[in-house]
């Protein structure tokens, strides 16, 4: 366990050092949703009721920029195969590198949401359930990018390919996770079943994802 | 043919559709067998063989 | 399956079964297309258009079941580690993904003059839609991935991650339907099929079923010499290499 905590620590202070990882991608969050309203129209009344769908898009392809960082640096340094052998076990490893992910991408988009929620009108009394319903799907989102991630390691390309194999995964969580903004701002629907589904498809990941992303390692470090 | 009515075109395009998708890919991957074939057997004639086709003759496709 | 483990003996059961399935595969092509346009009767509702479905509902069985056929090739790599399992999984990709996109396509054409509009997000036309971008992404990472043992195991993982994922999918894009369809139903081909149209449907499927069995061995052929061709000019390389030094 405190092997795994330092593992754990390591991974945030580096993403931090790094700094520019997590500021390019809350730029690339910000970005995108800035040149939505360009390529669709200032109306306002469109925009707020596509507000909740761009949001969670442009978070997932964000947090997919980030994802190769999971494993690449170290795989590139060799630190990955010291990981493999060590103390702790593989599928331990790709889940505390996949929360370090969370923590340093994951958890910065879904902060940022309601600021950005601002430019494309959705009402300031969404922010509460926006927060809350992003803070429960983007662990599912870190979990399932570590499997595509170590499923692509060392590939060229390997940032388009890994969107790719990914993307069509998180379709649950992108549907879901709509429904709990759009139900919290539109009503009279509530929220609360779909953020139900969210949390239950993260519980799912944080406890299936690690194995695949190990299995995938392995395979990868043969 | 019997008269397949005013959506003709539909029907005709979607039979078309898959007639042309199912060509193709039969088509490519036919040839990538007989390519596969045809770089063995220069292999072959090169004088490289595999380990077990040393023990015993190897029966020749046509 | 184990005996057919071995790709020499696996190859020569090939050579024998393709004259046969290919000839099978004509015959029931041709009885299936020439029930679909002369005995089948046109549907009451939706006239003629009702033959597109004798392409598109056999073409989307196809695609689920080569999808089927490449998760449980991926359980025969990863936990049994049969020999061709990941051939097996690799010749089919292709396969299905024709299939499906066969299926979308026919899907859309069939779609126009029912429903006036060439795409419908309902829960069957997405779902296969996701089907087809997983098939791809397979696709992709057997293609990025030069190595054969690391590709087929990459493979059969994501293939596993998929099949996981696709009732999850369904069931998420089904929900969302209801979510966001008003209390109209679409139904294509009615709520039961008639017996007179369902002949046909199944022979086309069964058509269908052989197409792909013919074209899946005959990759899985390709793929086996195309290995054999790697090893040989990775030797080749090397004795050229000894004869230099």
């Amino acid at each position: 366990m405190k092997a795994a905590l330092a593992l754990l620590r390591r991974d945030i202070m580096l993403a931090w050092r790094e700094g520019g990882a997590i500021g390019v991608a809350l730029g690339f969050y910000l970005v995108v949703v800035a040149i939505m309203p360009l390529g669709l129209g200032p109306d306002l009344n469109l925009l707020s009721r596509i507000a909740p769908g761009v949001l969670w898009v442009a978070l997932l392809l964000a947090a997919l920029l980030a994802a190769d960082r999971i494993f690449h640096n170290d795989y590139e340094d060799g630190a990955l195969d010291v990981l493999m052998t060590g103390p702790l076990p593989l599928p331990l490893v790709a889940a505390t590198k996949s929360l370090a992910h969370w923590l340093t991408t994951g958890v910065p988009l879904a902060l940022l949401a309601p600021v950005l929620g601002l430019l494309l009108n959705l009402p300031l009394a969404a922010s509460p359930w926006l927060v809350l319903a992003m803070l429960a799907g983007t662990p599912a989102v870190s979990f399932i990018a570590a499997i595509g991630a170590s499923l692509t390691l060392g590939l060229r390309r390997s940032g388009l390919l890994l969107a790719l194999l990914v993307l069509p995964l998180y379709v649950p969580v992108l549907i879901f996770g709509v429904a709990t903004v759009s139900a919290a701002v539109t009503g009279p629907a509530s929220p609360w079943p779909p953020f139900l589904m969210l949390c239950a498809l993260s519980l799912a990941s944080i406890v299936l994802a690690p194995f695949a992303a190990a299995l995938a390692l392995r395979t990868a470090l043969r | 043919m019997p008269d397949l009515g005013p959506h003709a075109i539909f029907i005709l395009a979607a039979y078309g559709v898959a007639f042309v998708a199912l060509a193709a890919l039969a088509f490519a991957i036919v040839e990538d067998d007989r390519k596969q074939r045809r770089l063995l057997d220069d292999l072959e004639r090169k004088g490289i063989r595999r380990r077990s086709a040393e023990k015993k003759p190897r029966t020749r496709r046509s | 399956m184990i005996s057919l483990a071995n790709p020499t003996r696996f190859l020569s059961l090939v050579e024998r079964l393709v004259p046969w399935l290919a000839g099978a595969t004509l015959i029931l092509l041709g009885i299936g297309l020439y029930l679909a346009f002369f005995v089948a009767p046109p549907d009451y509702q939706q006239g003629e258009t009702v033959r597109i479905m004798f392409v598109h509902v056999p073409a989307a069985w196809l695609a689920m079941f080569g999808y089927a056929l490449i998760a449980l090739s991926a359980l025969g790599t990863l936990i049994w580690r049969h020999p061709l399992a990941d051939v097996a999984a690799k010749a089919a990709a292709p396969i299905g993904a024709t299939f499906t996109f066969i299926a979308l396509v026919t899907g859309s054409l069939w779609g126009k003059p029912m429903w006036g509009t060439y795409w419908v997000w309902d829960a069957r036309l997405t779902s296969m839609l996701v089907l087809f971008l997983l098939y791809l992404g397979l696709i992709a990472l057997w293609q990025a991935i030069e190595e054969p043992g690391r590709a087929g195991r990459a493979a059969a993982i994501l293939a596993l991650v998929g099949a996981v994922n696709l009732p999850i999918i369904k069931f998420s894009v089904d929900w969302w339907n209801t979510l966001h369809q008003p209390a109209s139903v679409l139904r294509t081909g009615g709520p039961t099929i008639d017996p007179s149209l369902l002949t046909p449907l199944f022979v086309m499927a069964i058509a269908f079923a052989l197409l792909f069995v013919l074209l899946h061995l005959i990759a899985m052929r390709a793929e086996i010499l195309r290995r054999r061709v790697r090893a040989l000019q990775q030797t080749q390389v090397a004795h050229a290499a000894l004869a230099e030094a």
